[in-house]
């Protein structure tokens, strides 16, 4: 599974609301409306770590902070990228 | 001669001297309320005098309905408990219990409370009326605030309006100037909050409050709107602003961080974002009132703030900072949580702090105790709501290190049947996770659930903790 099927599959997860409109997930939607609170993107970067074993927000994540999808995604792949 | 806030009789009597309350408003989501009309009228209906001397909670959903009642009630009631949105309902007939309180001010609906006796009951809104303000008389109204505690109920903690405006006397004029307009992330039910209110109200300036349920982007467009020029919040709130599109939109001359650990990241982050502000962060807590305020852009606090006499003094006895000073609460409202301050008026923060040169770096609780974004999660109070599980044989809950928002839940399970199925581990998880959701707020709910076959208990028959 890619690393961006992953973080779409958790964020479905973390953010099932019953009766709530949830907007569609595209790399272009900023996560922060993506119908996470700010608990849920702690959660997911929680479960992208024990899933993926990388925290890019321990070492780089707030040099250049990512606000849509795309970045957040790519956060993780160049964090995965062997250096 | 400049009067001090905390001579003045009420925060009301201090607007009513203002100059210009007409240009200065408080504004909501949904809502707005001009300073001069509330000085005018009421969000109270036609109830203010027979709030007079009660004590009374404040339940109000809508941050704009809660910071006008508190204007119209400082100085009137004898009492006001400041209910944040995130107390459950169950906790508050103890609350009502142990604050001896007579009066409920609320803009829910009388069934949404879950509180019997003989209550007045009284419906706040912030669509202010005009009404004749009757003499009446002056109470040194108490203010009481309520804080996570070890237990299911919170605690209870006793400011006064001179406690609360200590800190604000002394700060800079850039602060209190005409039109200064204050934004913040808190909810101003909180100590970190209702200090950013008081600072708007007492000092001249203008509010915009969050609304409940609101976007980050729409909030965040609010405070463009309405040009922030101070904006105030947990590291945590200020990581998500950062990661939100319209980051971009507010320009404010002063950004403030409080109420959890500033690391060295997020302070370049937003100096780097916002390079014409002055990017301050302060520590602060509920009982020890503000303490300190770094302007230098680092991590930490310089070691000349500790030991130093002053209107705030600060030691460290066993790696926790102490704090004394006129800023500090003056109890526990319930005897049962022991006493605030030790016998020479300090108060233990529980705050780990280490030094390294000249400079002390927090890191973390003494108490255990979990701060998620800003809140405080006392272990043991998640602890029970797991170990009422039938499966559940004991349970201990750690925190797990967020880069995002300080700390998380994190819990480790003892079952009572060591190795269940791996479908009824699901289950049980599944099931656990329910009993959370139903009695705690989310922030309190374990991320991560672990089965561990045994838990170590010390010597004193207690589960045996790593603390920071």
């Amino acid at each position: 599974m890619s690393i961006r099927a992953i973080v779409y599959s958790e964020i479905e997860q973390i953010r099932q609301k019953p009766g709530k409109h949830l907007p569609q997930l595209t790399d272009d939607l900023p996560l922060v409306e993506s119908g996470l609170d700010s608990l849920g993107v702690a959660i997911l970067v929680t479960r992208l770590e024990d899933n993926l074993g990388l925290d890019p927000f321990a070492t780089s994540g707030f040099t250049s902070p990512p606000v849509t999808l795309r970045e957040f995604i790519r956060l993780y792949e160049d964090a995965a990228q062997p250096s | 001669m400049k009067t001090p806030l905390n001579r003045l009789n009420s925060i009301r009597d201090r607007l009513s001297k203002a100059a210009g309350c007409s240009d200065r408003f408080l504004w909501g989501g949904r809502g707005e309320v001009c300073l001069s009309d509330l000085l005018q009228g009421t969000s109270l209906g036609g109830w203010l005098r027979k709030l007079a001397g009660r004590s009374i909670l404040l339940a109000a959903r809508d941050q704009l309905a809660a910071a006008a009642v508190l204007i119209e009630l400082d100085g009137v009631a004898r009492r006001i408990v400041i209910c944040p949105p995130d107390v459950g309902s169950e906790q508050i007939p103890s609350v009502i219990a142990k604050a001896g309180v007579n009066a409920i001010v609320s803009d829910c609906e009388p069934g949404d409370l879950d509180c019997s006796g003989d209550l007045l009951r009284v419906r706040c809104s912030p669509g202010i009326l005009p009404a004749e303000r009757e003499p009446m008389k002056h109470w040194a109204t108490e203010w009481v605030l309520l804080t996570s505690g070890t237990a299911s109920s919170p605690k209870m903690i006793v400011h006064t309006m001179a406690s609360l405006v200590a800190p604000i006397e002394t700060s800079a004029k850039s602060m209190k100037g005409n039109g200064v307009v204050w934004g913040t992330f808190y909810d101003i039910r909180r100590y970190g909050g209702l200090q950013v209110f008081l600072r708007a109200v007492l000092g001249s300036g203008s509010l915009v409050l969050s609304s409940e349920g609101e976007s980050v982007a729409d909030h965040l467009a609010r405070l463009s709107a309405h040009a922030v020029t101070h904006l105030s919040g947990t590291p945590s709130h200020w990581r998500r602003a950062l990661m939100s599109p319209r980051a971009g939109a507010a320009a404010p001359q002063y950004v403030r961080l409080s109420g959890e650990i500033a690391d060295q990241a997020i302070l370049n982050a937003l100096q780097s974002f916002y390079p014409n502000s002055a990017v301050v962060h302060a520590f602060a807590s509920t009982e020890a009132g503000v303490a300190f305020e770094v302007t230098d852009g680092l991590a930490g606090f310089p070691s000349s703030l500790m030991g130093r006499r002053g209107e705030v003094e600060m030691k460290v006895r066993n790696d926790s900072l102490l704090i004394r000073s006129n800023r500090a609460a003056s109890r526990h409202l319930d005897p049962e949580n022991g006493n605030l301050a030790d016998d020479r008026g300090f108060v233990d923060t529980g705050d780990i702090v280490e030094r390294i040169g000249d400079r002390y770096y927090f890191r973390g609780r003494s108490n255990g105790a979990i701060n998620v974004g800003g809140l405080k999660v006392y272990p043991e109070e998640v602890e029970a709501v797991i170990n009422r599980h039938p499966a559940v044989r004991m349970s201990i809950v750690r925190s797990r290190r967020s880069h995002l928002v300080g700390g998380l839940v994190s819990a480790e399970v003892c079952l009572k049947e060591l190795s269940p199925e791996s479908d009824t581990a699901e289950t049980l998880k599944r099931e656990i996770l329910e009993i959370c959701l139903k009695n705690l707020p989310p922030h309190k709910i374990p991320v991560t659930i672990q089965w561990v076959p045994t838990l170590d208990v010390a010597a004193s028959g207690k589960l045996a903790r790593r603390h920071a």
